[in-house]
């Protein structure tokens, strides 16, 4: 608690953890819409989310280690990533698209549960980064310190962001999945091969996620059994910001990630993970009350 | 005709006391027959109450959480720290990180124990309580998430908190009296867990309060044009789990031997899971599926689990998803497809063959 007048006595450390939040917001922005996509067109609430973040991250690893240059382990992420969704949807996912969102979520946790120990398995169980060697920036007399890489995140979150919202709004396939949203039955009279169009909206989530997962090894840590608090944080901005929301879900991502630094600084760290759980739960019982008094219920 | 039919009903009455009777005898011997499994034995029970009281909510009511391990982990920090609470300081016995150890006489160590576990069932119930208003107001897979969270949040605070111990976790004093006596202790304890649990909630079920949560599940908003009072029903039927998983959790505090804050306390990934998925496996909302499913389950899980070292969550992640895809319906609900007329169910040769002549159909 000391630490909360540290920030009133030297506002520069403000600064730094908002400047920190907002880095670290723009990553969360890119799973949290990835996960608004495959909820709003499915009707599925992927908890599997924060393992392909964290596969993303490890994908990244793998083609550094090749050899290849750093920077080129994002889209080798997003390649491999949409490989692997397309064949989880026809592996798995194909057979809970029309069933209940229970079942979605269970057999989801199934997957997750799965991949956090076959990644153990796979490539060990320590907390590993990649250093893509970009320096830091310090502003404000060496009291602000930005580190170049998490700068170039945010960058590169927003050229995808930028990307996928062209790719909505102008491709073919892009227009099929909001087809399909809107109403698939519909859709699939009108010539829509849903089934074509499910795989890949979950392939293309996968691949939003692995990006931020190779965002996320550079500018940050990954480990294999980190992934729930990823899905966690996906599904708190989602429900802040709704269903087909990017400005909603930019400005929820952004304001995650500003929380999370001011109440990791001032609980301390090991609080960090607990405070997004419980925010998670008081967004979620706060939000049904204020509905509650008009006699609804979050749908 | 009234005479056949109460004759019958004697004998199921009869068949199924026997049955209950037979149960009872193989469960009493089994720990003296096989005494190196008894605290495999004991998480049979353990297992049996886990899955019987998520179904309270899961299969009865139709919310399904995620989160019960929450009282679970609650029950077991409280029995610990009042375990060892009541003779010496807490803080400093758990700041020597197992460096101290407490060996209480019998006499202390029932009575610890039994404070212990009341204690624990009344703060698990308490916490089913005051969370129980706020997120049983959220429906469908927003509580289903939101319990997830609360489950998770619960094993992060107490691996940060120290007078718990934090991450480095907490030890219950040790059992006096010679080896092989603790086993079987907590086995007949678990046991009577079981017994009693299912007892009860088979007393629930078959009341107005067991109509009341079907209502809910069925049509939440109708039941509650009917007058019934959903959020009180709710709440109770949260706070009857929360009372069970709270010793339940005491008990295996104990068992174990040790509690670790993320990995059996707050163990979200197996015994949170185990729970949905043992209940799911054996048929969710009947009495008897989610006792089935927990020792088809459990005994599978010691017969396989050890060949499986370092996979055993891929196995269970695996597990889970052809349980929830393929098999929904759980053992009983299956088997209830199959033989209707064994559950007490009527089928008309009509709807059955599908293709009966309709006059005949008529005539009955």
């Amino acid at each position: 608690m000391e630490n909360l007048l540290l920030i009133f006595e030297a506002p520069a450390l403000g600064v730094q953890l908002v400047v920190e939040g907002i880095l670290l917001g723009a990553i969360f922005a890119l799973a949290a819409y990835g996960m608004a996509l495959v909820w709003g067109v499915m009707n599925i609430i992927n908890i599997v989310q924060g393992e392909w973040v964290i596969l993303g991250g490890f994908v990244a690893l793998g083609v550094s280690q090749a050899g290849a240059p750093e920077l080129l382990g994002i889209p080798a992420a997003a390649v491999v990533l949409f490989a692997i969704g397309w064949l989880c949807y026809r592996l798995v996912i194909f057979r809970i698209v029309d069933r209940d969102l229970f079942t979605s979520i269970l057999a989801t946790f199934g997957l997750s549960i799965l991949l956090q120990q076959l990644m153990n398995e796979l490539f060990g169980s320590d907390v590993r980064t990649l250093d893509p060697g970009l320096g830091t920036w310090f502003m404000m007399g060496g009291m602000v310190s930005i580190s170049q890489v998490k700068v170039l995140g945010f960058v590169l979150a927003g050229v995808i962001a930028v990307a996928l919202t062209l790719f909505m709004r102008n491709s073919r396939m892009g227009q099929a999945i909001r087809a399909t949203a809107q109403d698939a039955r519909a859709a699939r009279i009108l010539g829509i091969d849903t089934d074509r169009v499910y795989a890949f909206t979950y392939g293309l989530n996968a691949a939003i996620c692995g990006a931020a997962g190779a965002l996320v090894v550079m500018a940050f840590t990954i480990h294999p059994y980190q992934g729930l608090i990823y899905t966690v944080r996906s599904f708190t901005i989602v429900v802040v910001a709704g269903l087909g929301n990017l400005p909603g879900v930019i400005a929820s991502a952004f304001g995650l990630g500003v929380a999370e630094q001011f109440a990791g600084f001032t609980l301390g760290a090991e609080y960090q993970n607990a405070f997004v759980f419980l925010l998670l739960v008081a967004i979620l019982i706060s939000r049904n009350m204020l509905l509650q008094r008009q006699r609804k219920y979050l749908k | 005709m009234s005479e056949a039919t109460q004759t019958t009903g004697a004998a199921v009455k009869t068949r199924k006391s026997m049955g209950y009777l037979a149960i009872l005898i193989v469960s009493v011997i089994a720990p003296l027959l096989f005494p190196a499994y008894q605290t495999q034995m004991a998480f049979l029970w353990i297992m049996v109450v886990l899955a019987l009281t998520w179904d309270i909510l899961g299969g009865q009511m139709g919310y399904n959480s995620f989160g019960n391990i929450l009282f679970f982990g609650v029950g077991m920090y409280v029995t610990a720290v009042l375990q060892v609470g009541l003779f010496t300081d807490v803080t400093a016995y758990n700041a020597a990180k197992g460096g101290e150890v407490l060996d209480p006489t019998l006499g202390e160590y029932l009575l610890g124990l039994g404070v212990g576990l009341g204690i624990a069932a009344i703060a698990a119930t308490a916490c089913a309580a005051v969370f129980g208003f706020g997120m049983l107001g959220l429906r469908g897979h927003y509580f289903a998430i939101g319990t997830l969270g609360l489950g998770i949040a619960a094993g992060e605070i107490a691996a940060g908190w120290d007078y718990i111990g934090a991450g480095s976790g907490m030890v219950p004093p040790r059992f006096p009296g010679e080896t092989g006596a603790r086993e079987e202790f907590f086995y007949y304890l678990s046991f009577a867990l079981a017994i009693v649990t299912f007892f009860a909630l088979k007393r629930i079920y078959a009341g107005r309060f067991g109509l009341a949560i079907n209502a809910i599940r069925d049509d939440e908003d109708k039941a509650e044009a009917m007058g019934i009072h959903t959020t009180r029903y709710k709440a109770v039927g949260w706070c009857i789990a929360a009372f069970f998983l709270g010793i339940a959790g005491g008990i295996v505090g104990n068992i174990v031997g040790f509690i670790a804050p993320r990995d059996v306390a707050f163990a979200g990934v197996t015994y949170g899971v185990w729970m949905v998925l043992m209940a799911i496996l054996g048929g969710k909302g009947t009495l008897w599926g989610p006792v089935i499913g927990a020792a088809v389950f459990h005994i599978t899980q010691e017969l396989f689990w050890t060949y499986l070292l370092g996979w055993q969550r891929v196995a269970l992640g695996l597990l889970i998803v052809v349980i929830v895809v393929f098999f929904p319906q759980g053992i009983l609900g299956f088997l209830r497809e199959k033989f209707p007329e064994r559950f007490g169910y009527k089928v008309q040769p009509k709807e059955a063959g599908g293709s009966a002549d309709p006059a005949e159909g008529g005539a009955r």
